[in-house]
């Protein structure tokens, strides 16, 4: 009953949410303001449609209903409670069911807390949200149905693939699509904006905080994946561009070049056109990502589905909102107003030169994944395209964009003074020029690439920390002066400290991470040990267990340095009966920043073991810095400016806070 | 600066940029990128010793030879024509014999391919694309992904 108590929600769902998609819209053009105000409660109604859907779906799992396929395939009554939870996302049609309930719950919330929009623009956004959905429940229920059932129920379930099988997939694409599904918001919005031919600086002050929002947790989702990945496939890679991640990175780039950008236009009235186009490319990445790994076209460590039926009604709604979006902004974008002039060296060109380096940057990624897949379907040419090519793009397009980050925020207004806040930045470069000598004197010689990459690092993280500095007047007057006026800043302007320091810090990672790596393979028998750095590792020998789906190997390390006793380390196999596959768990030890990655390989048939042993510096620092980002973010996020009060001309607003 | 003027910096920027992404992409397309061969592919292309590529298909049945410190030796097949593999290092959860994997390295001259990475990145219902696809050229398409997926089907439609 429950599967299709949860079916009928769905489907019911679909019903809410083709009237919204079509009778606000019909509202905002006659003006009738009764028509408009159905948006608000279809909108709550179609997220708990869809919520008692998932709901259902979750219910299924909890009760290892094998009657229903999608259970049948996916579970086992013999996995934990959280992994039970956590497969109702493992696989394409519950991470389908996710997606929409995700998209309705933003919509929901723009209905709830956007009170103060004005009406016709709150029944446009809701509309084209709902349009959104419309397709992508249509789509749940043509193709990618959960619930359906199976005639004679099997006794047990084929269980999650045990990779997945980890606390890390279960936080992991919750927040990744919070993150990019919640671009959803802007691309309505930009779309509402064309549709009513209507945009002034409010509507970036609408747009912004949506953006940030699902740019936190777009972070906060990478970060999660990229450490899940470092732990559970036993490489010790935590980025590996595989098209998957690259799916979700496009659309991160996209975001923080539109967070900057909207920033221009909520301050000085800019950059209209170039924003509305941002929000529209943003969520595009964010649908062709959705087709790249929902469609099963790649070739990628993230097997789920490979279904073509999917790919092309995927490839349908990608046309039909890409395309059409982008045929809107064609037709509408010319009649927008361009206002505030500025000179090239300004904050604005600043944040131009940001969205440039960013946009293209993101175009190589755009490329890097896309051209294998294009090649192979014209000529039949199968390439890879791995590390080497994004390292060999991506890289030199990132350096100068940071290298001219902790100069934006210096900069003034219209015209800025570019020698001026050089000189400003003489105690950031001095502080890189230190690192720069340090690393050198450590290293003694070795690739001159390192000492300056980790100096870029310090003097994004000192750049960073510039502004603070010189708007506190932290080194002239006493401190309590200082800190005074430390609380006295805008709260947006410690966000954007805290996320450019965030970036030096995660920088810091990768470049201790790729360049002082070490690594160490053998083959032990219990007695022996192995070393790395000052440490040593003596294996104590093996034991077997019994998991609760799974038997586990797993190996005894007593890990010394100096001779002193640090820890244990117990890296394992586990073996999972139903499905007659096995899983690496890693063992970590973690010092400071960095950390000790013990991996373990085939046992040998005459006893000894093969380990794969790490020595990663500063690797914690990568996850950390994405960390102190979304701080940033959720400083900016909490800004009074963007919580208080009905729209206002942004010219105004301008005029009454102080010279910046 | 007139209004001209600005705008003229503004696109000249924008310019600057893409035409750095551009050379970027380019030079990297020439330089990075490795293509995929099947083992007939890598017979009948006369690939060089030295060119990097990858190579995928099935472990063939009793080829893995494990030597001295986790030297591995193994043959690729796709049916059709076979080609042996040397790695150093741990082979991933899922590489089995019989099973697909796909290889990255190079030729030496005695043309063995000398494999510096080895993927395996299957499950029990899931082959490469690429292999699946390098199998079905060669008519040895027997894996049985499709016969469980024609199962789910059925037990989908009733």
């Amino acid at each position: 009953m429950i599967a299709e108590f949860g079916h009928y929600a769905l489907v019911l769902a679909l019903a809410l949410a083709l009237v919204q998609a079509s009778v606000p819209m019909v509202g905002a053009r006659t003006n009738d303001p009764v028509l408009m105000a159905v948006a608000g409660p279809t909108a709550v109604a179609q997220f708990c449609f869809i919520a008692i859907a998932f709901a259902a779906l979750t219910m299924c799992y909890v009760r290892s209903d094998f009657s229903v396929v999608n259970v049948f395939e996916n579970s086992h009554s013999a996995k934990p409670l959280i992994y039970k939870l956590s497969g109702v996302w493992g696989n394409h049609e519950g991470s389908m069911l996710l997606w929409v309930l995700i998209l309705s719950l933003f919509g929901a919330l723009v209905a709830l807390f956007g009170g103060n929009l004005p009406a016709r623009l709150k029944a446009n956004v809701l509309a084209v949200q709902s349009s959104i959905a419309v397709a992508f429940v249509l789509f749940i229920l043509v193709t990618s149905n959960p619930f359906l059932r199976i005639l004679e129920p099997p006794l047990e379930g084929r269980d999650l693939n045990p990779i997945l099988q980890d606390p890390g997939l279960a936080i992991h694409p919750p927040l990744l699509y919070l993150g990019y599904v919640g671009l959803s918001i802007s691309f309505s919005f930009a779309i509402a904006a064309l549709i009513d031919g209507r945009i002034d600086a409010a509507w970036a002050r609408w747009v912004r905080p949506w953006t940030l929002l699902a740019w936190m947790f777009l972070t906060l989702g990478i970060a999660m994946g990229s450490y899940w990945a470092y732990y559970t496939l036993g490489w010790g890679g935590w980025w590996f561009w595989d098209p998957v991640e690259n799916a979700s990175f496009m659309p991160w780039l996209a975001a923080t070049a539109l967070l900057h950008s909207a920033l221009v236009m909520e301050k000085r009235d800019a950059l209209k056109v170039w924003t509305i186009l941002l929000a529209i490319l943003a969520f595009s990445l964010s649908l062709i990502g959705t087709f790249l790994v929902r469609s099963g076209v790649l070739t990628s460590v993230h097997a789920f589905a490979t279904d073509p039926t999917r790919g092309v009604f995927i490839l349908a709604i990608l046309l039909l909102f890409i395309g059409g979006s982008l045929a809107l902004f064609a037709l509408r974008a010319p009649l927008l107003k361009q206002g505030g002039l500025f000179a090239p060296v300004s904050r604005e060109g600043a944040l131009v030169l940001n969205n440039l380096f960013l946009v293209s940057a993101c175009a190589t990624v755009f490329v890097g994944t896309l051209y294998p897949l294009a090649l192979e379907a014209l000529t039949g040419e199968k390439i890879s395209v791995g590390a080497p090519f994004f390292n060999a793009t991506f890289g030199p397009l990132f350096v100068p964009l940071l290298i001219a980050m902790p100069f934006g925020p210096l900069l003034a207004w219209k015209r800025g003074d570019l020698l001026g806040v050089a000189q400003r930045l003489v105690g950031a470069a001095g502080i890189a020029v230190i690192a720069v000598a340090v690393i050198f004197a450590m290293e003694g010689g070795g690739p001159l690439l390192v000492p300056f990459a980790i100096g870029l690092a310090f003097y994004v993280m000192a750049g960073a920390l510039t502004e603070i500095v010189e708007r506190t007047g932290l080194l002239r007057v006493p401190f309590a002066t200082a800190f005074a006026r430390a609380r006295g800043l805008p709260r947006s302007a410690w966000g954007a400290t805290f996320a450019h320091f965030g970036l030096g810090i995660t920088l810091l990672g990768i470049i201790g991470e790729t360049q002082w790596s070490l690594e160490r393979i053998a083959e032990l028998k219990p007695g022996q040990s192995m070393s790395i750095r000052r440490y040593d590792l003596h294996f104590d020998g093996v034991t077997t267990r019994q998991g609760p789906n799974y038997r586990e190997l797993a190996a005894h390390f007593t890990v010394r340095r100096h001779g002193d006793f640090v820890g244990v380390m117990e890296p394992a196999k586990r073996s999972f009966p139903s499905r007659g596959t096995a899983t690496t768990e890693t063992a970590l030890m973690t010092r400071g920043f960095s950390q000790l990655y013990l991996s373990l390989g085939d046992p040998n048939p005459d006893g000894s073991l093969a380990v794969r042993l790490y020595y990663k510096p500063l690797v914690l620092l990568i996850w950390f810095g994405a960390v102190v980002m979304v701080i940033g973010g959720a400083l900016s996020l909490s800004d009074r400016r963007l919580r208080v009060g009905a729209p206002k001309p942004a010219r105004s607003k301008a005029a009454l806070s102080p010279a910046e | 600066m007139t209004r001209k003027q600005r705008r003229l910096s503004l696109i000249g920027a924008a310019l600057g940029v893409i035409a750095l992404a551009v050379a970027l992409v380019l030079g990297a397309l020439k330089e990075s990128i490795v293509f995929f061969n099947s083992p007939t592919d890598v017979v009948e292309k006369h690939i060089k010793p030295g060119t990097r590529i990858r190579v995928g298909g099935l472990v063939k049945q009793g080829s893995v030879w494990r030597g001295d410190s986790l030297a591995v030796r193994f043959e690729v097949t796709d049916g059709k024509r076979t080609i042996p593999v040397a790695y150093q290092g741990l082979l991933p959860d899922l590489f089995r014999e019989g099973q697909g994997v796909v290889a990255e390295g190079a030729l030496d001259s005695a043309g063995t391919f000398r494999a510096d990475s080895v993927l395996a990145k299957h499950d029990e219902t899931y082959m490469p694309k690429d292999v699946a696809d390098a199998l079905k050229k060669q008519g040895h398409w027997k894996d049985d992904y499709e016969s469980k997926l024609g199962a789910a089907a059925q037990g989908r439609a009733q």
